[in-house]
């Protein structure tokens, strides 16, 4: 089973990740938390949604995050393409799913994750990733926090510079 | 002049500290070439035909005297002893080794500058008026709002991995000395009926291999909600533009392709959910920033000097540098000083280390301690007494730095071309240096009066080609370079794209067809035309015939 990285205000921890991706078309595994694609749940999700495991959706860049608006209560995570580490469309997804829709639950990083691109994925509400390079989680933690100082406002709520009270 | 406080230094350094992590697991074998890439391209690394190439970022072309002065120590440390300036007002280093790229980082943190996307696909330096705070066509100053805009965009979380690279240009006067409209975003101060400060809003100009003119689409944006209006755009960008063919990938394919009044309407769809509250700048940040743009030093004096009225009677260099590098400044008895970096045997944009040292002495001297760059490859000392002209031509005479030809036939933009450049088709500095040569006689250079000629090695147009007076394009054909020839561009507030003129001419074939080109304005001007002006008006056809000529 691929590590997960579950990064909060304390640091990165590795955890065990419980979530199965399931292939559309194929069945849907017995008792076992699941992540679906957007089409399905679209399709099939009040069948998925009361079977009482739980549920989570993979937006891929091209799909428009606001069609989970009315789902998202319901989901357990939400999973963010990065089919290669350069498409940045997911940045966009993950913060409109914090700063928008108001999703409080997992925002998880999967496909092309490297430890490169952790500060900008923390940055952008991100919370927990399936890195794709093999980094610990005390690799990702110093590359997450590695700048004392941000310049802009984001999904994770950091304090910009120009509101820190040693700004001169 | 903004100054970095421990909050932007520690910033930097933090930078610094984390790439050179970087290249040690890069030299180490733990990251690829292709992993590695986009992590050195955002702090400025090239790799380009010799070596690799530094760009260092210089924020709206504003310098300080000890960062010229670091500048000039790099280049003899870390270079063959020069520099080159670029179209986005940075300076780049050409011969850089990998391994030095983290200490030379951090030499020029020392002193405030770095290489923070100064390439990749994230937002480049925005670059503004080389003339802000010390002319007075201004609205405002550009600058306020160039650093509001630096400090949002470094290290923007959401818009580091963009479809494509992506530039912003802010201009505050009716006189656009930034190529506003062929950038990807152009702002232009503009001021309400109310007195209020707003910006014009213009999206998807561009030059490269599909060169368009920016086009408005928001007259009037209150100046206050600037980056929130900027997170808009920057997010349909970051959406909806294409990523499947980088030569279809920069904003201007997306704006054209929906039009620009839809691009507009999802524009203001978006930027209506943006929490103005957390996005826009609060008021106390900006008069932060603006208190800082405030020129202290300058004197009361009388509007004109005698003793420079005098030594310009007695000395015709000075006199004839006093006609083209000399302008008005705002406050009286001042003056703005271009120093072009365009003299007829030298790189255009290349100063070497001594030249850069005595800039940073001059400006100290004679400028209070400021140096600005142009987008035209010059540099500019934006606050000189008329009383100090004659002393500050000079010491620019002695480094040979008083080139008298700003705005003249031989003040040309050129890209690096083939001598440095991987992407390159042909030489750019070779044709710029024949055509310099070519109009050595400086009476009929400034007989000829402003005459922008722009070259590009490539399609990709770093030389601004597009919107040349005259544009110059070097391709490849079957291993021979030839150069295309295109009238009628301009990248100011007239901003067209230029058109070609014919069939393509070899490298011995330019400056001559340049002459030629001159010649027929020279005949067919009237009263105070510029070149373009009279193309404009008679059009294509006698230039034409007067440059094919012989293959009739």
């Amino acid at each position: 089973m691929s590590t997960l990285i579950k990064y909060t205000a304390n640091g990165a921890t590795e955890i065990e990740n419980s979530f199965v991706h399931v292939v559309d078309g194929e069945p849907v595994p017995q008792g076992a938390d699941i992540i679906v694609s957007l089409g399905r749940i679209k399709a099939e999700g009040e069948a998925l949604l009361a079977s009482g495991v739980r549920v989570g959706v993979q937006i891929e860049p091209a799909e428009a995050v606001e069609d989970l608006a009315e789902l998202l209560p319901r989901l357990a995570l939400v999973a963010v393409a990065f089919p290669k580490f350069r498409d940045g469309r997911a940045y966009t997804s993950a913060t409109l799913l914090r700063q928008r829709l108001g999703f409080n639950g997992e925002v998880r990083a999967v496909g092309d994750v490297l430890r490169e691109q952790a500060y900008v994925m923390t940055r952008c509400g991100i919370d927990a990733f399936v890195p794709a390079d093999g980094s610990s989680a005390a690799e990702w933690s110093r590359a997450a926090g590695h700048f004392r100082h941000v310049y802009q406002t984001a999904a994770d709520g950091r304090t910009p510079a120009y509101a820190e009270p040693g700004r001169r | 002049m903004y100054r970095y406080d421990a909050i932007d230094k520690e910033f930097l350094t933090d930078r610094s500290n984390e790439f050179r992590h970087q290249v040690g697991r890069r030299l180490a074998g733990e990251l690829s070439e292709d992993q590695f890439k986009p992590l050195r391209l955002m702090n400025g690394l090239y790799l380009q035909l010799h070596a690799y190439m530094l760009r260092v970022c210089i924020p709206y072309g504003t310098l300080n005297v000890a960062q010229v002065r670091r500048l000039a120590w790099i280049a003899r440390t870390y270079d063959k002893g020069y520099g080159h300036f670029t179209t986005r007002q940075n300076i780049q280093f050409h011969w850089v080794k990998l391994r030095d790229a983290p200490d030379i980082l951090d030499a020029l943190a020392e002193v405030d500058l770095h290489a923070i996307q100064t390439s990749g696909n994230c937002i480049r330096n925005t670059t503004s008026d080389p003339r802000a705070g010390a002319t007075a066509e201004e609205i405002d100053d550009p600058r306020v709002w160039s650093e509001a805009i630096r400090q949002w965009s470094t290290l923007h979380p959401e818009f580091s991995y963009l479809p494509r690279k992506f530039k912003i240009a802010v201009t505050a006067s009716a006189k656009d000395r930034t190529a506003a409209r062929v950038h990807d975003i152009g702002l232009a101060l503009r001021q309400g009926r109310d007195g209020t400060l707003g910006f014009e809003v213009m999206v998807g100009g561009g030059m490269g291999r599909t060169p368009f003119i920016g086009q408005t689409i928001k007259e009037f944006l209150p100046a206050t909600r600037l980056l929130s209006y900027l997170e808009a755009v920057l997010r349909v960008y970051n959406r909806a533009g294409r990523r499947d063919n980088i030569y279809k990938a920069r904003i201007k394919i997306l704006v054209s392709s929906l039009g620009a009044e839809e691009f507009g309407r999802q524009v203001e769809e978006e930027w209506a959910q943006i929490d103005a509250a957390r996005a826009d700048l609060p008021d106390t940040e900006l008069a932060r920033i603006r208190a800082a743009f405030i020129q202290p030093g300058l004197e009361v004096l009388p509007a004109v000097s005698d003793s420079y009225e005098a030594a310009r009677g007695a000395n015709p260099a000075l006199a004839r540098f006093a006609r083209n590098n000399v302008s008005a400044h705002k406050a009286p008895g001042y003056a703005i000083v271009d120093v072009s970096l365009k003299a007829h045997d030298a790189t255009p944009g290349d100063a070497n280390s001594d030249q850069l040292e005595a800039i940073a002495d001059l400006a100290e001297r004679f400028s209070l301690g400021d140096i600005r760059v142009t987008h035209e490859q010059n540099l500019v000392l934006p606050h000189v007494k008329q009383s100090d002209l004659p002393a500050l031509f000079e010491g620019l005479v002695a480094v040979g730095l008083a080139t008298p030809n700003i705005n003249l036939v031989s003040d040309i933009i050129a890209c690096p071309g083939l001598d440095y450049c991987a992407l390159a088709n042909a030489r750019a500095i070779p044709v710029a240096q024949s055509i310099a040569q070519r109009f050595l006689d400086a009476d009929r250079a400034e007989l000829v009066g402003e005459l922008k000629i722009k070259i590009s090695g490539c399609i990709n147009a770093c030389g601004h080609h597009h919107v040349g007076h005259i544009g110059i394009l070097g391709v490849d054909k079957k291993g021979e370079e030839y150069y295309q020839l295109t009238l009628g561009g301009s990248g100011a507030e007239d901003a067209s794209i230029g058109k070609i003129l014919g069939p393509g001419l070899n490298a011995d074939q330019v400056a001559p067809a340049v002459d030629r080109l001159v010649e027929v304005y020279l005949a067919e001007r009237q009263g105070e035309e510029r070149f373009l002006d009279t193309y404009r008006r008679i059009g294509m056809t006698p230039f034409k015939e007067a440059v094919y000529v012989d293959a009739h």
